[in-house]
């Protein structure tokens, strides 16, 4: 028997324009766990994507036990034990857990379910694995954390060999975290064989056994974990030296620019999305608002915008906000990177000069009686193009949609820097971005925060939190539960605050 | 450059999909008549050119309220509305426009039809606007609300029409417009007529075509060149991508259900502001066709103004082609059959375009799966 159970060989895969994975090797040994390393549109998720099935590589080939295979499709993936914990889960919120685990591989006599035999399967393989799970609870009352099990459970129940996950640890707690770890551990120990999607290397140090990298389609090379350090895999990954502390001088704030009184916005039934939340930022400071997904941050961010409606005060340099439409709002000097750029960043269908335009294309610089002065929006463009270093294959013609994800988000960051406003409100401005570009943006944000504005982030990434903040405010269930120098926490105590096993009453000053 | 070529590729689209039309017709011309259907085909294909300049003059007539419905249809489209209620916005706008001209003779010359013009495309605009305010307010579906309107309207005007001096009983239509309302032949009836011996056989077609020609033209210029334009389209393509850039969707989807409704509020007047001899109100229990050909004029133009009036022209086209069957001894309703039958063809096999052209990629992966599979053995 071959000592690999999956082996990717020289895997090459065009799509139009642009070779996505261009002669990759990966082998992944029996009972391993394989970290599989590289930057966004390093061709990590077009390789998993061929080994689920989803793309066909145009070259090379896949072995299973020193076989080849073919694989046209998910479903004989599975048949072959390829099973994967894709990064938005797969779950469907009004069924239970069990439900869930066994949807599509149901156990009927004569048509009926039988759901006692998948009961028993179910509980015993949470027993075998150490995966606690309360198979008769509704999917959309259970944490993140526990659905990620449910995830887990159902790739056991279908026996799979081969555990693939989709960068697992994105929407979770360092606490939930370690405990994910803890169970990849303890899968591999009993012989399932793990492939890991990160571009995070602490995890990989952490957890993983080996590391295969990948960088802009080409594999660049597989270490042990044991013999290398975080500084040699993000070389690796990134190609260059890679210095992860941006400069940033300590924070001179000055008079208040953004107030927030008694904030509270209405969520789903009785409760609030935000509840009552006050505070507020100075110029020359970049306070950042730390909590896990769906802890009221999104409502918070509408409200101040003005997307969404909301009860008590919000004050820009003292004039009041809270009655003005959105247009008035951004007049008033607030600039908003939106947490989601394909939903509200952009119209993807224009091009990229019309999305620069888009805040600005009422000011007499872009339009003369109603009509748009299409030289100046060009212009305008181009000077941005060329300002941000925003990267595209048509220059301001480029289709929005055609663009990678790093270069819209930066068209993004450079329309709303270049609206000079009073208060940049940043939401996860780096979301899925490489780590050249992240240092860029944030870099950008610094730059803004110096030049006395203030800078309101709102960030689930830890790494982020602590690089930029020089005040963390934690957001718990629509509430404020802490507010912490930037210096003077650690991730383990920022962590028990976000998951709201520790709280401080926080000053309404 | 760019836009040149998008353009073109768009239109290589419409050609094709009118050729599975013919295709579809000729298949149904072969049913019913197997020894004509050839030259009957060539007969749909002619066109006006059956019947000289004047077929040609009655082409313009008819793709006048088609290129104002699909107007009408493809501006709300391009706002992300889809606009099935341009026939009742049509009946209401004609509606008015025939009573301003059959009653305000006061009215002076030319400001007779210019007038009552202007009021039937304003009533279609608040027609259409009620659309856009159902929507905007109360989230209620476009869809829904105009197909209500459409029969609100055609039953509402048929009610109006039957209890006022607007009704000619002796033809269950209305009575004719003043002569000073008529549409303007501008001319067109010295150019698009046939020679009958000495008589003048001139074609119905009048100044609405131009009309029709200019406001696609206006639209095209609103729509790509100013700031409205520009959020309009911004909310049809990202509405909320528009609402956090600052432009007010509820107005936009209101204003552009207005300029939809005027749309086609102006293909009912061109349409009843006719001389005695030609198109009145029929009180009939039906909706006008030219609202729901419409659709398929601005799905075959691509919602592209300019598009419109090409495939505005190509459907009164072929419809005026058809009506010359009967005389291959094709029975009027299926001349009907025919002529709907390449109309529809054509505007939904673009849509189902897409639909094939992914099935062929997931095929074309499949036999590639299958080729690497064998390869492996």
């Amino acid at each position: 028997m071959s000592d690999y159970i999956i082996e990717m060989l020289r895997i090459t895969k065009d799509f139009p324009g642009i070779r996505a994975n261009d002669d990759i090797t990966l082998q992944l040994r029996r009972g391993e766990i394989h970290a599989l390393l590289g930057e966004n549109g390093a061709g990590k998720s077009t390789l998993m994507s061929i080994l689920f099935g989803l793309y066909q590589a145009d070259a090379g080939e896949i072995r299973k036990d020193g076989r080849p295979v073919g694989i046209a499709d998910p479903n004989q993936a599975n048949a072959l034990g390829i099973g994967m914990v894709h990064q938005h889960f797969k779950l469907v919120h009004n069924f239970t857990v069990l439900e869930n685990i066994v949807l599509g591989m149901e156990s009927t006599r004569h048509g009926v379910l039988r759901m006692d035999e998948a009961r028993q399967k179910a509980m015993a393989l949470s027993t075998q694995y150490g995966l606690t799970i309360n198979p008769d609870a509704l999917i959309e009352d259970i944490t993140v954390g526990m659905q990620q099990r449910v995830e887990i459970l159902k790739m056991l129940y279908r026996e799979n060999e081969i555990l693939i996950f989709d960068e697992p640890t994105a929407v979770l707690t360092p606490q939930e975290v370690e405990e994910l770890m803890r169970i990849m551990r303890k899968l591999a120990g009993e012989g399932k064989s793990i492939l890991f999607i990160t571009h995070k290397l602490n995890e990989i140090m952490a957890v993983a056994d080996r590391c295969t990298v990948l960088r802009k389609g080409r594999y660049i090379g597989t270490v042990a974990v044991a013999d290398t350090t975080t500084q040699d895999l993000a070389e690796m990954m990134v190609g260059r030296k890679v210095n992860f502390n941006i400069d940033k001088a300590p924070a001179q704030p000055g008079e208040v620019v953004l107030s927030v009184r008694d904030l509270s916005v209405a969520g789903h039934g009785n409760k609030k999305a935000v509840d009552g939340i006050s505070f507020e930022v100075r110029t020359g400071e970049i306070v950042c608002i730390a909590g896990i997904d769906g802890n009221g941050q999104s409502e918070l961010v509408y409200a101040l915008t003005g997307l969404t409606p909301a009860q008590g005060q919000v004050a820009l340099k003292g004039k009041p906000l809270q009655q003005l439409p959105v247009r008035r709002r951004n007049q008033a000097g607030l600039a908003h990177i939106p947490e989601d750029r394909h939903k509200h960043g952009l119209v993807l269908d224009y091009d990229l000069q019309q999305n620069l335009a888009l805040k600005r294309y009422l000011s007499d610089q872009l339009q003369r009686h109603g009509f748009i002065r299409f030289d100046q929006v060009r212009r305008y463009a181009q000077q941005l193009i060329d300002q941000y270093d925003i990267r595209s294959g048509q220059g301001p013609d480029t289709l929005m949609r055609s663009m990678s994800g790093g270069n819209q988000q930066k068209a993004i960051v450079a329309r709303e820097i270049d609206l000079g406003p009073e208060l940049l409100i940043a939401v996860q401005p780096t979301r899925g971005l490489d780590v050249g570009a992240m240092i860029y943006i944030h870099e950008q944000l610094v730059k803004v925060r110096d030049e006395g504005k203030a800078v309101l982030l709102i960030s689930l990434e830890l790494d982020e939190v602590f690089q930029l903040a020089d005040r963390i405010l934690v957001i718990y269930e629509g509430r404020l539960v802490a507010q912490l120098a930037g210096d003077q926490v650690s991730q383990q105590e920022l962590g028990l605050y976000m998951s709201g096993s520790k709280r401080q009453e926080v000053d309404h000053a | 450059m760019h836009r040149i070529r998008k353009g073109l590729s768009g239109m290589s689209a419409s050609l094709l999909a009118i050729l599975a039309g013919l295709l579809a017709g000729f298949l149904i011309l072969l049913i019913s008549n197997p020894a004509n259907a050839l030259k009957g085909l060539g007969m749909v294909l002619m066109g006006g050119w059956n019947n000289g300049m004047k077929g040609v003059g009655q082409v313009l007539y008819y793709a006048t309220p088609l290129i104002m419905t699909g107007l009408s249809v493809g501006f709300a489209f391009k706002t992300g509305m889809f606009n099935i209620g341009a026939a009742g916005q049509l009946m209401v706008g004609g509606f008015v426009s025939v009573y301003v001209g059959a009653t305000w003779t006061f009215l002076p010359g030319a400001w007779h039809w210019v007038v009552a013009l202007l009021l039937g495309m304003l009533a279609g605009s608040l027609w259409g606007m009620v659309v856009g305010l159902f929507k905007a307010l109360l989230n209620v579906h476009e869809v829904i609300t105009s197909i209500m309107l459409n029969y609100i309207g055609m039953y509402g005007i048929n009610y109006l029409i039957k209890n006022s001096h607007l009704f000619d009983a002796l033809k269950n239509q209305t009575v004719n417009v003043a002569p000073n309302a008529v549409i303007p032949k501008a001319g067109l009836d010295r150019v698009f007529y046939i020679l009958k011996g000495a008589y003048h056989d001139a074609s119905s077609v009048n100044a609405g075509i131009l009309i029709a020609i200019g406001l696609a033209l206006l639209v095209y210029v609103v729509l790509n060149k100013t700031t409205f334009g520009y959020e309009l389209k911004a909310c049809g393509h990202n509405r909320h991508a528009s609402r956090y850039a600052g432009i007010s969707e509820n107005r936009a989807i209101i204003t552009s259900m207005a300029i939809a409704g005027g749309l086609a509020g102006v293909a009912g007047a061109l349409m009843y502001l006719a001389p005695p001899s030609g198109m009145h109100i029929h009180v009939a229990e039906v909706l006008a066709a030219q609202g729901f050909n419409g659709i398929a004029v601005a799905l075959l133009g691509m919602s592209n103004p300019i598009g419109i009036i090409f495939t505005g022209l190509f459907i009164a086209h072929i419809t005026v082609g058809g009506a010359y069957l009967q005389s291959l001894k094709y029975m009027k309703e299926i001349i009907e059959v025919i002529i709907g039958l390449i109309i529809y063809f054509s505007a939904f096999s673009l849509l189902v375009r897409d639909v094939i052209a992914a099935a062929g990629r997931r095929r074309a992966r499949r036999e590639q799966a299958r080729g690497q599979e064998r390869e492996a053995d």
